[in-house]
């Protein structure tokens, strides 16, 4: 039995100009542990898909199993991380963080201990008393994955959580993240549109096509670059050739879609 | 260049100095040119002292009255009314805008109402609220509520929709509910926007109690306008608009000391 399965989502949005199919029977499953990264153009509905998985919208069709049990929203079994940190300017790095154990009225001392300590493994000591605006956007985005992992969450959803970083930053980070993932044995799956990341971070790529979103090609990556931190993957002799069917499957989608006069 | 450094500093300090004093000139000016010229035509009957009276009267008026104590009944009335009408309008109009961001439905069914309301002119409204509450404080205190409240539902709902739903969808996934949403992300995000509306309603306040006052008072600043209008006192007329001038000032100032304040401490 898988850990995550997603079976034949579909999804529609309804407006006044009438209904836009979002999804179409996606279906894919992971295994513990495993990072999966959804690659594709805009609007082919990868942010849809999370969201759905994040059980923040419901889908039209489909399920989505974790452990063979569907997913209710009373689970909270789900971490989010989304492209801006969304820290609250009005509550200090601390607060930001315990504030899911807030939500769930479980905020005790031991979970602050446990929330300090995890600051300083992301690299931010001595910033728990302090308000987000004095900290840069990576050290922002950092607090976030905190405030992420306080709540212990099966599976980790992240949104484009390196767009809206510098490049340095962003590298840097996506270390960070996937040493962070690897210790704690935490599932994650990632929208991304750029490649490399998705390459350099993902056991698999799942590369979508759109309107109507579905899946379009798979890629299991070579095991020599699932090992790999991030920084090492994109170096690897392996990662150009691994690049280049990634890029040529992205490719097959546009063209498609201009040949279909859209 | 560290010599140099600290002269243009100087140079820069006096520069603005300077320019406050000139400032501070200009408006003193202003005032003594105002008053002067006032109590000048008034001597010299340029301008009818029974109907505009001098600052001079004015004066004398206001001095007597404070020292003998008959004024002060009704500066206390006309404050105490319009601080209860500025924070009773302003809580009612924050707490319509947070049932109404509650639920989506109550804002649709009720838009073309507070559209209504909104547009009306509050104080047309004075008759039937006397007739409802009683000739009162009640009524008067209503009067300056009523100013303010639905343009302040109006303006804070429009906030707490503009709020970033990203801040909602963090809580969510964290399993929040609407109120657990609205207490820590729509209202301290739309704080600052609340605390603006602070300002303008201080201002709403006064005209309500003032309108009030008008249509039915024994007390008050507002009913020494009108006394005063009516026996053709136009000095005690004069007087009660300076006080209220003076006290609607010291007011607003307090508000925006209380907003600064407010703003340091939830930011």
């Amino acid at each position: 039995m898988s850990f995550l399965a997603v079976n034949q989502i579909s999804h529609l949005f309804f407006n006044k100009n009438g209904t836009t199919q979002a999804l179409d029977s996606v279906s894919f499953s992971m295994k513990e542990g495993e990072f999966v990264s959804l690659l594709g153009p805009s609007g082919c509905g990868k942010s849809t898909l999370l969201n759905i998985v994040a059980g923040l919208i419901k889908q039209t069709e489909g399920n989505v199993l974790l452990k063979g049990e569907p997913l209710h929203d009373q689970d909270h079994k789900i971490g989010y991380m989304l492209q801006q940190d969304y820290l609250f300017p009005w509550k200090t790095i601390l607060d930001n963080v315990l504030l899911g154990p807030q939500i769930s009225k479980v905020r005790n001392e031991e979970i602050e201990l446990e929330a300090c300590h995890l600051l300083d493994e992301v690299g931010l000591p001595d910033v728990s008393s302090k308000y987000p605006h004095s900290l840069s956007g990576g050290m922002r985005q950092r607090a976030a994955l905190v405030r992420t992992l306080i709540n212990e969450p099966e599976i980790l959803l992240l949104d484009e959580p390196f767009s809206a970083l510098d490049y340095f930053t962003k590298l840097k980070l996506e270390d960070l993240v996937a040493k962070i993932l690897k210790t704690y044995k935490k599932t994650a799956i990632l929208v991304t549109h750029d490649i490399g990341e998705a390459i350099s971070m993902s056991d698999r790529i799942i590369v979508m096509d759109r309107q109507p979103g579905k899946i379009h090609q798979i890629f299991d990556m070579p095991i020599e670059l699932r090992d790999e931190r991030p920084f090492m993957c994109r170096r690897h002799p392996k990662y150009q050739m691994v690049f280049d069917k990634v890029w040529g499957s992205m490719n097959e989608i546009e063209s498609a879609a201009k040949g279909g006069g859209t | 260049m560290k010599q140099n450094r600290d002269v243009l500093w100087d140079e820069y300090q006096t520069q603005l100095k300077k320019e406050k004093k000139l400032v501070f000139g200009w408006q003193i000016a202003i005032f003594a040119a105002f008053f002067i010229l006032w109590e000048t035509a008034s001597r010299m009957y340029w301008i009818d002292p029974l109907l505009f009276s001098s600052p001079s009267s004015i004066f004398e008026l206001l001095r007597h009255r404070l020292m003998n104590g008959s004024m002060f009944v009704h500066i206390k009335v006309t404050l105490f009314e319009t601080v209860l009408g500025f924070v009773i309008g302003t809580m009612a109009g924050i707490l319509i805008a947070s049932l109404l961001w509650g639920s989506k439905r109550l804002s649709r069914i009720l838009d073309p109402y507070l559209v209504i309301l909104n547009a009306m002119p509050k104080v047309a409204l004075g008759p039937i609220i006397i007739v409802a509450f009683g000739p009162g404080y009640f009524s008067i205190i209503a009067m300056g509520a009523m100013v303010s409240v639905i343009i302040t539902a109006l303006v804070v709902y429009s906030a707490f929709r503009e709020a970033d739903p990203n801040y909602e969808r963090v809580l969510k996934s964290f399993g929040a509910t609407r109120w657990q949403v609205f207490k820590e992300a729509v209202f301290p995000s739309t704080l600052p926007a609340i605390i603006s509306t602070f300002k303008v309603n201080v201002g709403l306040a006064w005209v309500g109690v003032i309108v009030g006052e008008f249509l039915v008072s024994r007390q008050g600043l507002g009913y020494l306008i009108i006394y005063g209008f009516q026996v053709f006192d136009f000095t005690l007329v004069m007087s009660s608009l300076i006080l209220i001038a003076i006290f609607a000032a010291i007011m607003f100032k307090l508000v925006e000391r209380l907003e600064k304040w407010l703003i340091r401490h939830s930011a």
